[in-house]
């Protein structure tokens, strides 16, 4: 019966738990969104727009609305431009998939110049110039025998 | 053989660069800012952009296109933009006005919130046609570079004069209403 009760205590907590999250934050909205006269994040503007901006933002946390809510009544107003991130899907997939290519294809180059210098051969055997004239390597040999002994 | 593929990619990256490099020289030759605005100001009479706005005064749209055969001032202005609130008396008495002369005040309200917007036109009584343009994509294909800005078009959709800034100065007044003169004889 208690474990019955607990049960359904545990499950109500999570079907409301949407209706507990946190309300989203001021500043990290003002960080993610554009002014549209100035082109900077909201944060880093004091453009007339841009303080009616944050002033709608605050405006809409104390009424209860979720980031996203936030976000798309600004999209709906002043176009995607006003998104510090592009959106994930269409045109704005681009800003994403183009750096994450070229990082692609500069491992793969990296990747294929150390398997190249990985394949080259032992270092060759140093010229016939820089070895020690026969003669000259016995007698060294002597030396070393006759220090070591 | 590697010598050769070397001097290839070599030639290839020069090649690049130098064509950045032309790039860059033909976008800053050619980069007027607000090009528009100055072919009009040289008297060369542009072309205006069509464009097709929900209106913010009414239900529906309005379209440029369709004011051929009119004069129109197209005033681009925002409810936050503080020469705008200076100059909206003036528009609206200049529509009063003019408008049996077939002369149309049309506001473009751009980079605004359409309820402020709305709020806006509310405290100045403005009457003329208005529409939105929240995105600010319009005030983008005319040139704008910043609130208030108006283009005098004349009756075949060609600018006659672009005035950065409020109109309604002392100093601005007679060269924008020799420009209305100058749309509506065409």
């Amino acid at each position: 019966m208690i474990r019955s009760a607990a049960l359904a205590l545990l499950v109500g907590a999570l079907a409301a738990g949407p209706a507990f999250a946190a309300p989203p934050n001021a500043a990290d909205l003002e960080a993610e969104l554009v002014c549209p006269v100035c082109e900077t994040t909201l944060d880093q503007s004091n453009a007339p727009v841009a303080e009616r901006m944050k002033t709608f933002i605050r405006l809409r946390i104390a009424a209860g609305d979720s980031e996203q809510e936030i976000k798309d009544e600004l999209v709906a107003q002043f176009g995607p431009e006003v998104l510090a991130e592009p959106p994930g899907g269409g045109f704005g997939l681009l800003a994403w998939l183009l750096p994450l290519s070229a990082l692609f294809g500069g491992a793969v180059v990296v990747a294929l110049l150390v398997r190249r210098w990985s394949r080259r051969g032992p270092p060759s055997e140093p010229p016939a110039r820089d070895r020690l004239d026969p003669e000259l390597e016995r007698l060294v040999d002597d030396e070393l025998a006759r220090f070591d002994g | 053989m590697a010598r050769r593929a070397r001097l290839v990619g070599q030639g290839v990256a020069v090649g690049l660069v130098a064509l950045l490099f032309i790039l860059l020289a033909w976008s800053l030759l050619t980069d007027e800012g607000g090009t528009l605005a100055k072919k009009a100001n040289r008297g060369e009479r542009p072309a205006a952009p069509d464009f097709t706005l929900e209106r913010l005064d009414e239900t529906g749209e309005l379209e440029l296109s369709s004011l051929k055969g009119k004069a129109v001032v197209v005033n681009f202005w925002a409810s936050w933009c503080i020469p705008c609130k200076e100059e909206a008396p003036f528009l609206e008495e200049l529509w009063r006005e003019n408008r049996n002369r077939d002369l149309v005040v049309l506001g473009l309200d751009s980079k605004d919130f359409r309820a402020d917007a709305l709020r806006f036109v509310d405290r100045f009584g403005l009457t003329f046609p208005l529409v939105y343009d929240g995105p600010g994509d319009e005030a983008s294909s005319f040139g704008v570079t910043g609130f208030p800005e108006t283009f005098v078009v004349d009756r075949e959709g060609k600018v006659v004069a672009a005035f950065k800034g409020g109109v309604d100065g002392e100093d601005v007044r007679p060269e924008l209403l020799e420009a209305i003169d100058e749309a509506l004889e065409t």
